[in-house]
């Protein structure tokens, strides 16, 4: 079901403004920092809030036409999965997940037989019988994420789903959304409402970035993350990203060239993946200078662009050796001054292979 | 926790205590049987007991959907509303049986329209006992459902609409079982509230064996004449209090995982 | 620091001029029951304007309540009582000084509503099935009358309540919740238009006496007398009469 949305709605000072298509069977990922917006946008989709002017359209259905349509939320067909899982702590793990099949006038078995399918699907099938209040936060967020699904939505929203998982729990249940939508999709529209680029990258078809209301950049995720057209999609979303194939210890670039760097662990050798790190990490040497040092990542490149960003200036390169085509690195202006760097000047990058991380990538 | 907070901590439970005591020890334990088993105390006491039951029932039906709207709905119409609702509170149960009289009494708007289209009169009935005991009791189910609902904030039902639920399933399947264990504690509060009921009751419902006159009024009406005798009663009423209490509050605080 | 010293100076002048004697006269505490509101006030009004500086103190309220609180070691100059039983009770404890004496007798009549709407005759009326009658409750003094007049009369009547005292009763048939009540005649006139009377012959064969007393340990023994025997002379008998009560 292609979602599209073209809405306008101010509260006070703010004001959102928003046209985006999600087509069926694909993940938009929308960025942006606190207060851009993406929580009011998704409220609208979800039917918490009502947009001043402007039409959602699901599959051709409308859920708004501002201000004379509004179907309620539960007459949407969107699942929500947000930050908190928000379990019913009254019910039972399995009586939660069969929340949506029951609302929708299953019986309490075949309800419950729907609830067991998708807890098997978030490799969840033994908390079946458990408390809400007995699962650690990750999960928890399985369940939440079953649940959702449980009711075959054609729209799923997911607001911020990783951000209150800690550190060691966020990457299973990122590689669990990554096989749901991909396989359990079908015609599904999913909106992934997030700050942090690496859910985009590793999660979504395409990103919209939000800033102040606003979409000011969208298109295929790694041209927006990889690419930025605009300082502020770099500030927030300014990675290096290389893509490739990957490797037991890293990538493959598509010259052939390896990248060291530290695998994701829902990696799989041979599949589709991308470096990602930051141009902060990235160090810059002369060309001439000796290649010594730990640094396992070394690659030839000159000099593009030199860009003041805040505190420092951000070197974008060109004609790298390989993969260093459009790398960011973000030095100090003393640096620049001391290496006399300047548009062609030739140069070498060095990343530690600690600071790259390989993550699988959504297959094009 | 400070220390220092057990000395007036230690003074207040003594000010709870202290005068309860004073009552066991004023008891006259020879002729506490004789004086609890008479009919006149049973009657009292089956009287208590049954309007109470009722009027926490009509306090739980009528209270929890004005705790979920109070909770729920904004505006400034409702902030006041919320104050209202307090009144019983406040006002000295008499005023509020008088005030019921003039609501509900022979010439009061709604007694007269009942009296003249139904003749139903309502003074000195069982039926103005539960009235009364509902109207003191009510805002103590109401404020700690609306203070659990409020705490709890409205995600959950949020999710639940997301989810496919209409409105009234999401009331009854999600907001209600929520709430069971502010239900359950309120609910208690709200029962010993009106067994303890009497100002309002005397005034609006009168005093007669068997219909009217609760435990609370036939003490009222003994320590007139026999103070041991309203001294019994009272330890009746104490330990019926205290019983409820005991039995009813730990399981309604375990409402959410049974 | 200054401005809390200050503050507590001033609560406790406050508080010690509160103790003391209304200027330099002093004050004679009256434990009188309800009935004797009207008439008692203004006994206590002439009695105060006989003697300067005295501060008579009223504590108004049912017979049998005001005996508990003398029992209880409550202070008390005089206790003046709507019935013998509560004054025996009072004796009996040891706290009457000489004999009780009786001042005034009242008797229950039949209030009704103004104009008498129902058209009530009688004692015997009120036990027509549908009236709501109100009554007071057997065990304070207006209830056992009216029980003894329904042993006079052979009639027993069934009310819809029975009310702890003689002003609630009152107040039933003023606000009109009741048909009819039985009240004293002191009562319907205090009432003034308010309420109608019936007039119920039989109650003088079961009227109250109402005992006087001047209480040991009177604070001020002298001026209680005194006070007792103002009850007494002719003013009171007149403000006793005025206000409905029959001579003893």
């Amino acid at each position: 079901m292609t979602l599209h949305v073209d809405l306008a709605l101010r509260r006070g000072r703010f004001a959102l403004e928003v046209a985006l298509d999600v087509p069926a069977g694909t993940v938009l990922a929308v960025l942006g920092p606190n207060g851009s917006g993406k929580s009011t946008l998704l409220g609208c989709l979800a039917g918490l809030l009502v947009p001043d002017h402007g039409t959602v359209t699901l599959g051709g259905r409308t859920l708004t036409s501002a201000p004379r349509v509004h179907l309620p939320p539960h007459a949407r067909g969107t699942g929500l999965l947000a930050q908190d899982p928000l379990l019913f702590p009254h019910l039972s793990v399995v009586d939660n997940v069969a929340f949506a099949p029951r609302s929708r006038g299953a019986t309490t078995a075949a309800a419950r037989a729907i609830g067991r399918r998708w807890l098997a699907e978030v490799d969840a099938a033994e908390f079946a019988g458990r408390r809400p209040g007995s699962l650690s936060g990750g999960q928890a967020q399985r369940v939440a994420l079953a649940r959702a699904l449980a009711g075959e939505p054609d729209l799923l929203l997911l607001d911020e789903p990783l951000a209150a998982l800690d550190v060691d729990a966020a990457p299973a249940i990122r590689g669990l959304l990554r096989r749901v939508l991909r396989t359990a999709g079908g015609n599904r529209a999913t909106v992934l409402v997030t700050h942090d680029p690496l859910d985009a990258l590793t999660l979504a078809d395409r990103v919209a970035v939000l800033a102040a209301g606003r979409v000011v950049e969208s298109g295929p995720t790694r041209d927006v993350l990889g690419a930025p057209r605009t300082p502020f999609t770099a500030r927030i979303a300014g990675l290096n990203l290389v893509a490739g194939t990957a490797t037991a210890r890293g990538l493959r670039t598509a010259s052939g060239r390896s990248i060291s760097g530290l695998p994701a662990p829902d990696v799989v050798e041979g599949e589709p993946a991308v470096a990602v790190f930051a141009p902060g990490s990235v160090a810059v040497y002369p060309a001439s200078a000796p290649q010594a040092g730990s640094p396992r990542n070394t690659v030839a490149a000159t000099v593009a662009t030199l860009e003041p960003h805040g505190p420092v200036v951000r070197l974008r390169t060109v004609d790298g050796d390989g993969w260093a085509d459009g790398l960011a690195a973000d030095l100090t202006p003393t640096a620049i001054a001391e290496l006399g760097l300047e548009p062609g000047v030739a140069i070498r990058l060095a990343v530690k292979a600690t600071a790259v991380a390989i993550h699988p990538v959504p297959g094009q | 926790m400070p220390r220092v907070l057990w000395f007036p901590a230690a003074l207040a439970l003594a000010l709870v205590l202290l005068p309860v005591a004073g009552l066991l020890v004023r008891t006259d334990y020879a002729r506490l049987p004789e004086l609890i088993t008479s009919p006149a105390s049973l009657n009292a006491l089956r009287l208590s007991l049954v309007t109470a039951l009722l009027s926490t029932v009509l306090c739980v039906l009528l209270g929890v959907p004005l705790a979920v709207v109070l909770a729920r709905a904004g505006g400034r119409a409702v902030r006041l509303l919320r104050a209202v609702v307090l009144l019983p509170l406040v006002l000295p149960p008499v005023v509020g049986g008088l005030a019921l009289l003039f609501l509900l009494g022979r010439n009061g708007f709604l007694g007269y329209l009942l009296d003249v289209v139904a003749g139903v009169r309502v003074p000195f009935t069982t039926a103005a006992v539960v009235v009364a005991q509902t109207f003191v009791a009510m805002p103590f189910l109401v404020v700690s459902l609306e203070g659990a609902l409020r705490g709890a904030g409205d995600r959950f039902e949020r999710v639940a609409a997301t989810l496919g639920a209409r409105p009234w399933t999401v009331f009854r399947r999600v907001t209600v079982p929520l709430l069971l264990p502010a239900l359950g504690s309120g609910a208690v509060l709200s029962f010993a509230r009106a067994l303890g009921e009497f100002g309002a009751t005397i005034t609006f419902a009168g005093s007669l064996e068997g219909v009217t006159r609760t435990l609370p009024v036939e003490i009222y009406q003994r320590a007139e004449t026999d103070v041991d005798s309203a001294v019994a009663l009272a330890l009746l009423l104490i330990v019926v209090a205290v019983v409820v209490i005991a039995v009813a509050r730990p399981r309604a605080l375990e409402g959410v995982r049974s | 620091m200054r401005g809390v010293r200050a503050a507590l100076a001033a609560t406790v002048l406050a508080a010690a001029s509160a103790c003391a004697p209304a200027g330099e006269g002093t004050a004679l505490t009256v434990f009188a029951a309800a009935s004797l509101t009207d008439s008692f006030g203004a006994l206590a009004e002439r009695f105060e304007a006989d003697h300067a500086g005295v501060d008579v103190r009223l504590n108004l309220a049912g017979s049998a309540r005001l005996a508990q609180q003398i029992q209880e070691g409550a202070p008390a100059d005089v206790y003046a009582s709507a019935n013998e039983r509560t004054m025996r009770e009072v004796a009996a404890a040891g706290r009457v000084e000489g004999e009780p004496r009786t001042f005034a007798t009242n008797r229950l009549t039949i209030a009704v509503a103004p104009g008498n709407p129902l058209g009530i005759e009688s004692f015997a009326d009120l036990a027509e099935p549908g009236l709501t009658v109100v009554v007071c409750a057997p065990p304070v003094p207006c209830g056992s009358a009216a029980e003894e007049i329904e042993r006079i009369t052979g009639v027993t009547l069934r009310p819809a309540s029975e009310e702890q005292n003689v002003k609630a009763v009152l107040t039933k048939v003023r606000t009109g919740e009741a048909d009819a009540g039985l009240v004293y005649v002191t009562d319907v006139l205090s009432a003034g238009q308010e309420v109608a009377e019936v007039e119920l012959p039989e109650a003088a064969r079961a009227s109250n006496d109402y005992p006087v007393a001047v209480l040991k340990d009177a604070a001020e023994p002298e001026l209680a007398r005194e006070f007792r025997d103002f009850v007494f002379s002719d003013v009171g008998r007149q403000e006793l009469l005025r206000a409905g009560f029959g001579a003893p």
